[in-house]
């Protein structure tokens, strides 16, 4: 049954973390700050099942909770780029 | 048409997943890299969009709203923020993305026992285990964050904070959260327990970071990052995504790797970092070395003047003082000045100078210093000795020569930058205070340093202006 499921997904974990150690192995210092702030935005990629979660019919707690998620994943994905934006503008110029 | 839909869905998930890894890959370059931020933003826009297409989705009006305020907050932020204060804007941002991953995992744990949802089916031991895992990550990440952000904008103390069974308590709610977890395996339904994981989780990530101080900060929000990741990937093992586990393991590695970074330029293991060793050795140190205040030998902005009009090369060594005191742009003009009189500049920065990594760099992005003026420690170190100057700006222990020659000293191994070798070193400070680690700088006392008192600020413009008025 869904062991196999687990595995696929644990496979693609894993994967995706030698690729991640790869690329990020090659960014310079001089932009770490960026790469943690855009990396950051990523993260809010979560909103997706906070999306999923909380379109459910009824309202209950669920819903209430799947909201505040949405909008802490937002913060994160909204603010995470901006911000980003922000920084790695100022690095274009000489 | 359900089917089509299916392979609409994933179709762009697997797009959004390449943006995701292109994006990152661009960062690699300083002229891609705004290119690739938004690349990867697009990528999160196009599934958030496929997103709402999901079949379960019946009410919209409340997700909207979630994603209006959530934007509006966000983009306030963003723009708001100054880029001083940059390491606890990332530590802010970390808690929300740690806390929605804990609440997601709530979410789907009481939805699948409500009986009348028609979307999870039974608990499985995969659900409970994964849905235990997003709930213990996202709330340390959630409260961890947190504290780091008051530590970093002055909220709560920014100091070691200690108490007796520290560790043993930490240790024992670490097992002790994992212990329910194994628990929660075989009773799945048992509401409580999956409660008391995530406010156990919660009480960890503030026990965890409070015993981290001011300059271990940069290993803390990295760390923190990390974690941020891994538990949007352990949202993703909930349900069954693989955008989400592939994203996240990005920034898991990404936080792992700058976590890395982090502690070899320290010379410490994560584990002394994490539990606050430095602060309380050094304490001692410090009493013991803060006698001999002897042989200072300190300057004013006139005669700095004169020293820098004479230096044909300058190497500018910027900390956490010159965060603090918004100095960046009295730097970048300093160096305009001493450029014009035929002077060479260069900066260069020790990986944990400042709050976070890369703090200096943005700080001194902000003022228009062009990047590649920015050198690494270990590309720079040797050029010390053909420096003319070496100025300090509010650093202290990464030019510490104790880290290479005291074995005694509580930083000895650390690398550090080796200004004590250049013709002159001058050092802006405030006072006489010892740096974070809590230990004298015997550089203050080298026959070649001098020591030019005052805020970074205001020092520099002073000197800036009696430049001037030399030529």
């Amino acid at each position: 049954m869904e062991h196999t499921d687990l595995f696929m997904l644990i496979y693609i974990f894993a994967l995706a973390c030698f690729v991640g150690f790869e690329l990020i192995a090659k960014v310079p210092p001089t932009l770490h700050t960026p790469l943690m702030s855009g990396s950051n935005a990523i993260s809010g990629i979560t909103i997706v099942g906070a999306i999923i979660a909380s379109g459910i019919e009824d309202f209950k707690v669920a819903t209430v909770l799947g909201i505040i998620a949405i909008i802490f994943a937002t913060i994160n994905v909204v603010g995470g780029y901006l911000v980003t934006d922000r920084m790695l503008k100022m690095f274009k110029k000489k | 048409m359900e089917a089509y839909k299916d392979i609409l869905v994933n179709s762009v998930y697997l797009i959004a997943s390449f943006l995701f890894i292109f994006g990152i890959k661009m960062l690699s370059s300083p002229t891609k890299a705004r290119k690739g931020n938004i690349y990867s933003a697009v990528g999160m826009f196009l599934a958030i969009v496929v997103t709402l297409l999901n079949e379960h989705i019946i009410s919209y009006q409340y997700i909207i709203a979630g994603i209006v305020i959530g934007s509006a907050i966000g983009s306030f932020i963003a723009i708001k923020v100054e880029m001083t204060a940059m390491p606890q804007m990332v530590g802010l941002l970390n808690g929300f993305g740690g806390g929605a991953s804990a609440l997601v995992g709530l979410t789907e744990y009481l939805q699948t026992l409500d009986p009348s949802n028609t979307r999870v089916e039974v608990f499985s031991a995969k659900m409970a285990i994964t849905i235990a895992l997003s709930l213990i990550i996202g709330g340390i990440t959630f409260t961890g964050s947190l504290v780091a952000f008051g530590k970093l904008q002055g909220i709560v103390s920014g100091n070691v904070i200690k108490f007796p069974l520290q560790h043993p308590l930490n240790l024992l709610l670490l097992v002790g959260v994992f212990g329910l977890l194994v628990v929660g395996v075989f009773y799945p339904t048992e509401q409580t327990l999956f409660l008391v994981i995530l406010g156990v989780s919660l009480l960890l990530g503030i026990l965890l970071v409070i015993p981290i101080g001011g300059a271990d900060m940069p290993v803390a929000i990295s760390l923190l990052n990390s974690y941020s990741g891994i538990a949007a990937s352990a949202t993703g093992f909930v349900i069954d995504n693989n955008m989400l586990i592939i994203a996240g393991a990005l920034v898991g590695a990404s936080g792992i790797i700058l976590t890395n970074i982090m502690c070899k330029a320290m010379n410490r293991s994560l584990l002394n970092v994490v539990m606050g060793g430095w602060g309380q050795n050094a304490a001692a140190e410090a009493a013991s070395g803060a006698k001999k205040e002897v042989n200072i030998k300190s300057i004013d902005s006139e005669e700095a003047a004169m020293i820098f009009d004479a230096a044909s090369s300058v190497m500018i060594i910027p900390g956490y003082g010159m965060a603090v005191a918004q100095a960046q742009h009295a730097v970048k003009d300093l160096m305009d000045i001493l450029n014009k009189k035929g002077c060479d500049v260069k900066f260069a920065i020790h990986p944990v100078a400042g709050r976070m990594p890369g703090h200096m760099n943005i700080l001194l992005a902000e003022s228009n210093v062009p990047y590649e003026k920015l050198y690494a420690l270990e590309d720079i170190n040797e050029e010390f000795a053909n420096t003319d100057i070496s100025l300090i700006i509010g650093a202290n222990d990464v030019v510490n020569p104790a880290a290479r020659n005291n074995p005694a000293s509580p930083i000895y191994g650390m690398p550090i930058l080796n200004a004590d070798h250049s013709k002159t070193v001058i050092i802006i400070k405030r006072s006489m205070a010892a740096g974070y680690a809590g230990i004298d700088n015997e550089l203050f006392y080298n026959q070649n340093t001098l020591m030019y008192f005052g805020d970074a600020k205001e020092a520099i413009g002073k000197l800036n202006n009696e430049l001037k008025n030399l030529s």
